[in-house]
């Protein structure tokens, strides 16, 4: 409160000022203001151009198409083929969400509907430390904790008992999609319950109160209520965890054992689009190979940005309904 | 037996009218089921926070937080000098960062209802999606190209412009919860709409726009990737701009993939020194958010 009275006697001077200048002035606030909002499309807008200007090269080496369905990547013999990464990047991304997914909408609807209150206080900023662990060591954990313990207990285990499927075939390595993906989800899967949760939150109380007089249980007033009111912004939650698995790069770079190589078994080493760019920009000895990494990155930008946009879209519109 | 119990429950929500027992088990099996899977999603982050300090405690001493690298093959040694250029790069991105998600947030925050401020948020939403490597492909084609140098410069671009949505965003969302009682009465005293942004506005909303820089900064802190082509490394202590530096992220990752046992040793320290200047960031961030805003009163 002394704050403000304090302001107000400390800004009494411009009052002798003459009217038009004021609104000049605030006219030109607005306006450099504005500009500044606007920089933030202009940068989305020039990351674009310069990615496809700079990658224009493979593209027109190869063809965008070809660029995108060539299996073969040879820096030696200068063929470039996208799609081990793609396939890579897809694979792990997929299956990190099939393991988040269930496990993250459980943990929201436990922190949003059932936990008590002191509770949701103390976990819910373990669940933002969680996404705040810098994903290099992830990669450092994956590496010399994970790894090890898929080489030597997981995988062998799933191979003894469902060896008879084509992922679990081969030897197991510890470090491939398998391992990559079970890293990827424990990253995505705090984005999964801090959107969900909050989603989950505004669903009006009146609704379930509603419900809860009528005499259903817990679970019923879930299933009824609160998750087909929610439904579109989870969803939303799932899409936009499915952005992040899509592009991230360090951990996965570090478990997933860099072989452009498109196999259906899950124990074998593997790349992505991410880990690739990261793993060979500084190697990129000519033109041709610095421009097809590049043309990679445009691919991703590309596709995390239609991700992106779906995702923000179905969240606006559980928000928005209200 | 899970399979059983699911079963149960489908069927008392097809049908009405089952027994009071059969769908107070089901609630009570899918409560249970709920409730584990927090579990299960804690299990990792104490695995992994909890082995970092195992392994990062016994290596953190005097002469990794005081030396530069040793050559290869020579014990001791530390990284001393990738945790000053991570604060260098990250001093950086923050000049780049806070001052154009600042000023942009105001515009949002108080003008939230206008189109373009609609497609703002938009576009800074996504570009907060958008990978950290591609970022750091951007820095490259737009500083180091032309430079011909890796350099604090490019590193601290890429992670400025990562800093950018997260700055904007907080500060959009904080403004937005300013009364509107304060802005009029300031106008009513006649003080002009620009000086009431700045001097009242901004300040009654001080602490959570505070809050959104150090939660940006702390998020660029630990960025790897888009390091990795822009500030490169650096084995020696260095401050020149336009030369490249080594960071801890980047220093981590480097260590981690080399075969050497006592520099995987430092790879945890290096680690460890990381995340704690994260937890101080997030700490402090609590304290902000905690500390209450004047118009709150």
């Amino acid at each position: 409160m002394a704050v403000e009275i304090e302001n107000a006697g400390a800004i009494a001077g411009p009052l002798k000022v003459e009217r038009k200048s004021f609104i000049r002035a605030d006219a030109v606030f607005k306006a450099v203001l504005g500009f500044f909002a606007f920089l933030v499309i202009v940068l989305l807008v020039w990351l674009g151009i310069e990615l496809y200007l700079s990658s224009r090269e493979a593209f027109a080496n190869a063809g965008f198409w070809n660029f995108v369905k060539g299996t073969t990547w040879n820096p030696v013999s200068e063929v470039f083929g996208a799609l081990p990464f793609i396939y890579g990047t897809l694979v792990t991304s997929f299956l990190a969400l099939l393991i988040a997914t269930p496990l993250g909408i459980g943990t929201a609807i436990f922190l949003a509907e059932l936990a008590p209150k002191w509770l949701t206080k103390l976990l819910q900023p373990l669940v933002e430390l969680l996404a705040g662990i810098p994903s290099v060591i992830y990669g450092l954990w994956g590496i010399f904790v994970l790894s090890p313990l898929m080489a030597n207990v997981v995988e062998p285990f799933l191979q003894n008992n469902f060896g008879y499927l084509p992922f679990f075939k081969g030897y197991a390595l510890g470090i491939g999609f398998l391992t990559a993906s079970l890293i990827l989800a424990i990253m995505i899967v705090p984005f999964i319950i801090s959107v969900s949760t909050e989603v989950l939150r505004t669903v009006p109380v009146p609704l379930k109160e509603g419900m809860y007089a009528l005499g259903a249980t817990r679970w019923e007033t879930l299933k009824k209520i609160a998750l087909p009111f929610a439904r579109s912004g989870i969803l939303g939650s799932i899409v936009l965890a499915l952005a992040r698995a899509l592009g991230e790069t360090m951990a996965v770079t570090m478990v997933i054992g860099n072989t452009p190589k498109i196999t259906e078994s899950l124990f074998q080493p593997g790349y992505t689009m991410a880990a690739v760019i990261a793993n060979e920009f500084t190697e990129a000895t000519y033109t041709s190979y610095l421009s097809a990494l590049i043309a990679i990155a445009f691919i991703l930008l590309l596709i995390t940005l239609i991700v992106n946009a779906i995702a923000r879209w179905l969240i606006w519109r559980t928000t928005k309904a209200l | 037996m899970a399979d059983d119990q699911s079963a149960v429950g489908r069927t008392v929500l097809v049908g009405s009218g089952f027994s009071y027992w059969r769908r107070k088990i089901s609630s009570g099996f899918f409560t249970a089921l709920f409730s584990s899977s927090m579990l299960v999603v804690l299990l990792p982050l104490i695995l992994i926070v909890g082995y970092l300090f195992y392994k990062g405690a016994a290596s953190v001493n005097m002469n990794f937080l005081l030396h530069r690298p040793a050559p290869v093959g020579e014990p001791g040694g530390g990284m001393a000098n990738a945790i000053i250029g991570s604060a260098y790069v990250v001093g950086i991105a923050a000049l780049i960062g806070i001052p154009i998600g600042l000023f942009g947030g105001i515009f949002l925050g108080e003008f939230p209802q206008a189109k373009f401020s609609n497609v703002v948020r938009f576009v800074a939403d996504v570009l907060n999606g958008t990978p950290s490597i591609v970022m750091g492909v951007f820095a490259y084609t737009v500083v180091v190209l032309p430079m011909k140098s890796f350099s604090v410069l490019a590193g601290g671009f890429a992670l400025g412009v990562m800093m950018i949505p997260t700055v904007l965003r907080t500060t959009d969302e904080i403004l937005q919860t300013v009364p509107n009682s304060i802005r009029e009465a300031s106008l009513a005293l006649g003080v002009p709409y620009w000086r009431t942004v700045l001097s009242v506005i901004l300040r009654s909303a001080k602490s959570g726009i505070i809050t959104g820089i150090l939660l940006a900064g702390a998020r660029v802190l630990g960025e790897t990737a888009p390091l990795l082509f822009t500030s490169f490394n650096n084995a020696f202590f260095s401050y020149s701009l336009t030369q490249p530096i080594s960071t801890l992220p980047v220093q981590i990752f480097n260590y981690a993939i080399s075969p050497y046992r006592d520099w995987h040793r430092q790879a945890w320290a290096g680690a460890l020194v990381l995340v704690l200047a994260i937890l101080i960031a997030n700490l402090g961030m609590r304290a902000f958010s905690r500390q209450k805003d004047e118009h709150s009163v």
